[in-house]
């Protein structure tokens, strides 16, 4: 995953050979060189990867509790949920776009996979519908944005609403925790444990990381993708199918929220109308502190895992270390002012 | 620059074509034709419907009278994406480059390679840097596949822009105003890249409000005023001082 996430990153690599009229032979040679050290040096999320590993040294070191498999057990499982979702949203933003709907999507798909199976249909069946209230909001939110031309902001602004709102109205804004005749299987589905003791939602979330990685780099689709981000005007005058597409992207993020709607589901064994309330910001944060650029062209399936996994480390070691709770958000957002903070820098750099 | 009488036949003639959007009367019955292997400068005031023009070649417009025909035959299109198939190239002002892509990922962008089977293929990325290169090394520019557009200087953008036109058999190749933000040494860069172009047998029209651009690489002159083309002469037998006098109107018509 990581050599094929890799190229997707880079901003350009080094300092030098950046004035157009100094791009001699001898440079250019230079260049190559250290190319390949400089690319990961200058790469925003390798230095979050560094991050998130010396954090979890420094908690190893100084806490009994970090290190132990329960609590590695909990924080993978956490971070799932905002991973998967990152994942899709990391596909937006380098389209150039954003997509606010998808905690109240995650809490719409939840709800009605619970309302669909509560009434006694098999799990198949939930699934399904689920799914396709996911792509259906998805298309909504596409079809407004790529061909009326409204601003994402706008219309996922207003899914947000209208989304949460239709799940209370599904469920009549109660709780649903008994999910029919498929229930176990449900439970199973997010809880259990299928393979080496990984939970479930930790498969789901490198299964669907590999994919989104494979499809970015590998795919027509993922390179159309990053042009659009860079610049859409050329994306349409090269022939680029520039409005099925965005269609698809926002289509593809509703459905990483449905997908971690139904798995959140399974595991926590009930579902509100407040789940996934405020999400949208912190997939967001796990995106942008993955190197995704807010101004589209930029990002990488690796690094929405990485800034999934920043964020729920310093939330979990924040309890651990004994730190009051009301520090997180000051922390979760010193860390994605500082995750940026280093491309800002390498820009600068490279303008002098 | 032009050799006489080898017997050129136009791979481009437009008939008295005319465009009209409402009551405005864009292009005025333009007749011209384009010749393999020939750079023929396109120049006129703003206004003068140079771009509507070119838009009607490009296949953005479709010409409200006149009729357009190519290799001998009637050329009617609906879409930019069919001027392409009949082998026109446009190279836009703007370039439409993406910054965050590589330069060979610029040139075969909407066309890209693929490797294994249908629709699951994979894009095939030594293949893509390979012909990129190969391109490059062809119109003679220092341009590598593998830099990104972000890092390259303005005559390496317009070699990656007029590599794409190297990718299928183009015929014709229309340039809006290639030397229009770029330095004095890139325009010379850039011209020279016509020059091959043009080497390969390619018509190139070229729009452009550089006079001294089209009296160093074109081969003839059409200067349009008003709607109307008022003069379609060889370079060697004009002047810039006569050009300038037809674009502003101080001479009639040459």
């Amino acid at each position: 995953m990581t050599s094929a996430d890799m190229p997707n990153t880079d901003m350009p690599n080094t300092g030098e050979a950046k004035t157009p009229m100094a791009n001699t032979l001898d440079q250019s040679i230079a260049q190559k060189q250290h190319g390949r050290i400089a690319a990961l040096l200058g790469n925003q999320t390798f230095w979050v990867f560094i991050a998130v590993l010396l954090a979890c040294l420094f908690l190893s070191v100084s806490t009994d509790s970090f290190a132990t498999t329960k609590n590695l057990y909990n924080i993978t499982r956490n971070v799932t949920f905002v991973a998967i979702i990152a994942l899709g949203m990391t596909v937006v933003i380098i389209s150039g776009g954003i997509d606010l709907s998808v905690g109240s999507v995650l809490c719409l798909c939840s709800m009605v996979l619970a309302v669909t199976m509560h009434a006694g249909y098999s799990i198949e069946i939930g699934i399904a519908a689920a799914i396709g209230t996911a792509l259906l909001v998805g298309a909504f939110n596409g079809i407004l944005i790529a061909y009326l031309g409204f601003p994402p902001f706008v219309v996922t602004l207003g899914m947000l609403s209208v989304a949460r709102s239709l799940a209370m109205v599904a469920s009549n804004n109660t709780v649903v925790f008994e999910f029919g005749p498929d229930h176990d299987k449900l439970l199973a589905l997010g809880g259990g444990a299928w393979l080496f003791g990984i939970a479930n939602p930790v498969l789901y979330m490198l299964v669907l990381a590999i994919l989104t990685g494979f499809v970015l780099r590998w795919t027509r689709f993922g390179r159309h993708v990053f042009a659009i981000g860079g610049n859409e005007r050329a994306a349409t005058l090269t022939g680029v199918p520039v409005k099925p597409i965005k269609v698809a992207v926002y289509m593809i993020s509703a459905l990483s929220a449905g997908i971690a709607g139904i798995v959140q589901t399974g595991w926590l064994g009930a579902v509100t109308t407040n789940i996934g309330a405020g999400m949208e910001l912190q997939v967001i944060a796990a995106a942008v502190i993955g190197g995704a650029d807010l101004a589209g062209g930029v990002g990488t399936a690796l690094g929405a895992l990485v800034g999934a996994a920043l964020i729920e480390v310093i939330r979990n070691s924040l309890g651990l270390l004994g730190i009051n709770a009301f520090w997180q958000g000051a922390f979760i957002g010193g860390a994605i002012i500082l995750a940026v903070l280093f491309d800002r820098v390498r820009n600068f750099r490279q303008n002098d | 620059m032009l050799r006489e009488g080898e017997g050129r036949v136009p791979v481009l003639e437009l008939a008295n074509i005319s465009k009209h959007f409402g009551a405005i009367q864009a292009v005025n019955d333009v007749s011209l034709s384009l010749e393999a292997g020939e750079v023929v400068g396109l120049m006129g005031d703003n206004g003068a419907g140079k771009s509507t023009l070119v838009k009607m070649i490009a296949g953005n417009f479709r010409p409200s009278h006149g009729t357009m025909r190519m290799d001998g035959a009637d050329l009617v299109m609906h879409k930019p994406v069919e001027a392409r198939r009949h082998g026109i190239e446009i190279v836009h002002q703007d370039l439409a480059l993406c910054n965050n892509l590589t330069a060979a990922e610029n040139v075969f962008l909407g066309r890209e390679l693929r490797r294994g089977f249908g629709p699951f293929g994979i894009l095939d990325y030594p293949a893509m840097n390979r012909r990129a290169g190969q391109i490059f090394a062809e119109l003679k520019s220092e341009t590598r596949p593998r830099d990104l557009v972000r890092q390259m200087s303005g005559g390496q953008r317009q070699a990656v822009a007029i590599a794409r036109t190297r990718l299928t058999d183009a015929k014709i190749v229309l340039m809006d105003e290639p030397t229009a933000a770029i330095s004095v040494r890139q325009i010379a860069e850039v011209l020279n890249l016509i020059r091959r172009l043009r080497d390969h047998g390619i018509a190139v029209a070229l729009i452009s409000h550089r006079m001294p651009d089209v009296f160093d690489v074109a081969d003839r002159v059409i200067v349009m005023r008003r709607g109307r083309k008022v003069a379609d002469k060889r370079i060697a037998d004009s002047s810039p001082e006569e050009v300038t006098g037809l674009i502003t109107g101080a001479i009639e018509s040459a």
